[in-house]
């Protein structure tokens, strides 16, 4: 067992957790935020996607104690002023970027690393960001789309 | 999927890493990145009872130039070799091949060294660096050594560190910025390759065409001897084993291996 102390929207959290805990497991289990989903557990599919220290990971293959004192931000850390949305999360809504949603999570932090990075990405620019996130209802074209409007409309906020 | 029961063992120097491996054996791994290792624990193809933590090893990150080559420290992760300068300077084929690597989320955990470690022979910076004429340093309880990319790679997901050594850097002779080319094939874009190709200089190595990176030798003699590249490029599967598996069937390999050797070939010209 081991003290884990990372810090998650802002908030210092402490769990004594198994070694082995992966992150997402601490982030919905121990730290009871349930935003980022587990979907394939293999590193493909992307739902598992949060920030750490800003950067785009796959919470299902990072272990927890190997963030011990690090900053992780996940959907629920994002706010905005489209009645509480980030830009990304109103462009998904506006440019009909979901349908069942499992997949959102992801694909907003995703997308969000993107546009704090590179503001105006390009078409390209988005659908290679995009790479690691699978959407198995929408298509991608709206989720392209809903980027696209989230660029314009206050970026990675 | 949740690893079976280990120890994490954090360690800050390359020595305190070194005497952990001594302390536990054969029973310990090193993790970095642990894009290659949490796989591999997570389906429990892999049960090391003691993770020796390297990632807040200081010494072993950045890129620097030492003379004649680059020399990038293990812990890079894909990412910051993507976007490095000097990597773009002076090995332009490894930073292409690193932007192939999985995908954003993946490049910005897993490292060079890891990825190198695990010795798959699909690994796109093993091929890239392998045409690059890389090598490798160990560093061991008897100190360093320099391994160069035809003694590292022995088998099936094995090179030549031994058990109680460190891979702490990679030095990457500075390539030309002109002739070479490196070819991936994927079935999906975030994938494996089902064949790789680096054309670099006068070297033309392959990915995933048996069980470690392969140089071309029957290519790089036709080339040598005046052959254009489609004749060369027949030559691709010879002396080659690849697998059949759940991307591809060995016959399409050895097919994909002309067709790829031929636009590594075709493009590596183009940049001359």
């Amino acid at each position: 067992m081991a003290i884990v102390r990372i810090k998650i929207n802002g908030v210092m959290q402490q769990h004594d957790v198994e070694d082995r805990t992966l992150l997402i497991h601490y982030i919905r289990e121990n730290s009871r935020l349930t935003g980022a989903h587990i979907g394939c557990d293999t590193s493909n599919c992307g739902a598992c996607t949060v920030l750490l220290n800003g950067s785009a990971v796959k919470s299902c293959t990072v272990l927890a104690v190997q963030v011990q004192d690090e900053e992780v931000t996940t959907v629920e850390g994002l706010s905005g002023d489209f009645n509480g949305l980030s830009p990304v999360q109103e462009g998904f809504r506006q440019q009909h970027g979901l349908q069942c949603g499992y997949c959102t999570p992801g694909m907003v932090m995703a997308s969000t690393a993107l546009l704090r990075e590179n503001p105006k990405p390009t078409e390209d620019d988005i659908r290679h960001a995009l790479e690691g996130n699978i959407c198995r209802c929408t298509g991608y074209e709206m989720i392209v789309n809903s980027v696209r409007w989230a660029a314009e409309n206050g970026g990675g906020k | 999927m949740i690893p079976a029961l280990f120890t994490h063992v954090p360690v800050t120097t390359i020595k305190e890493a070194s005497d952990a491996l001594n302390h536990y054996g054969d029973d310990a791994k090193l993790l970095a990145g642990g894009h290659s290792l949490i796989p591999l624990m997570k389906l429990r193809l892999a049960t090391p009872g003691y993770l020796i933590d390297i990632a807040r090893i200081n010494d072993l990150r950045g890129i620097r130039e030492d003379k004649d080559k680059l020399v990038v420290g293990a812990l890079t992760t894909h990412e910051q070799i993507e976007n490095s300068p000097l990597i773009r300077k002076y090995a332009p084929i490894i930073g292409a091949a690193a932007k192939l690597v999985g995908d954003p989320q993946v490049r910005n955990r897993g490292t060079i060294g890891g990825s190198v470690a695990h010795g798959d022979a699909a690994s796109d910076l093993s091929v890239a660096l392998f045409g690059a004429n890389a090598s490798f340093v160990a560093t061991g309880p008897n100190g360093k050594r320099v391994i160069s990319a035809v003694d590292f790679f022995l088998g099936f997901w094995t090179t030549a560190l031994n058990q109680d050594d460190v891979l702490t850097e990679i030095h990457i002779p500075y390539a030309p910025s002109t002739n070479w080319s490196y070819q991936k094939f994927t079935i999906r874009s975030q994938d494996w390759a089902v064949v790789s190709v680096a054309v670099s200089g006068s070297n033309i190595i392959l990915g995933a065409m048996g069980e470690i990176p392969l140089r071309a030798e029957k290519c790089e003699q036709a080339i040598a001897s005046g052959a254009d590249f489609e004749q060369a490029a027949s030559f691709a599967d010879e002396g080659t084993s690849p697998s059949s598996d759940i991307r591809a069937s060995a016959d399409y390999r050895r097919h994909l291996a002309k067709v790829l050797v031929f636009d590594a070939l075709t493009e590596a010209k183009k940049r001359s």
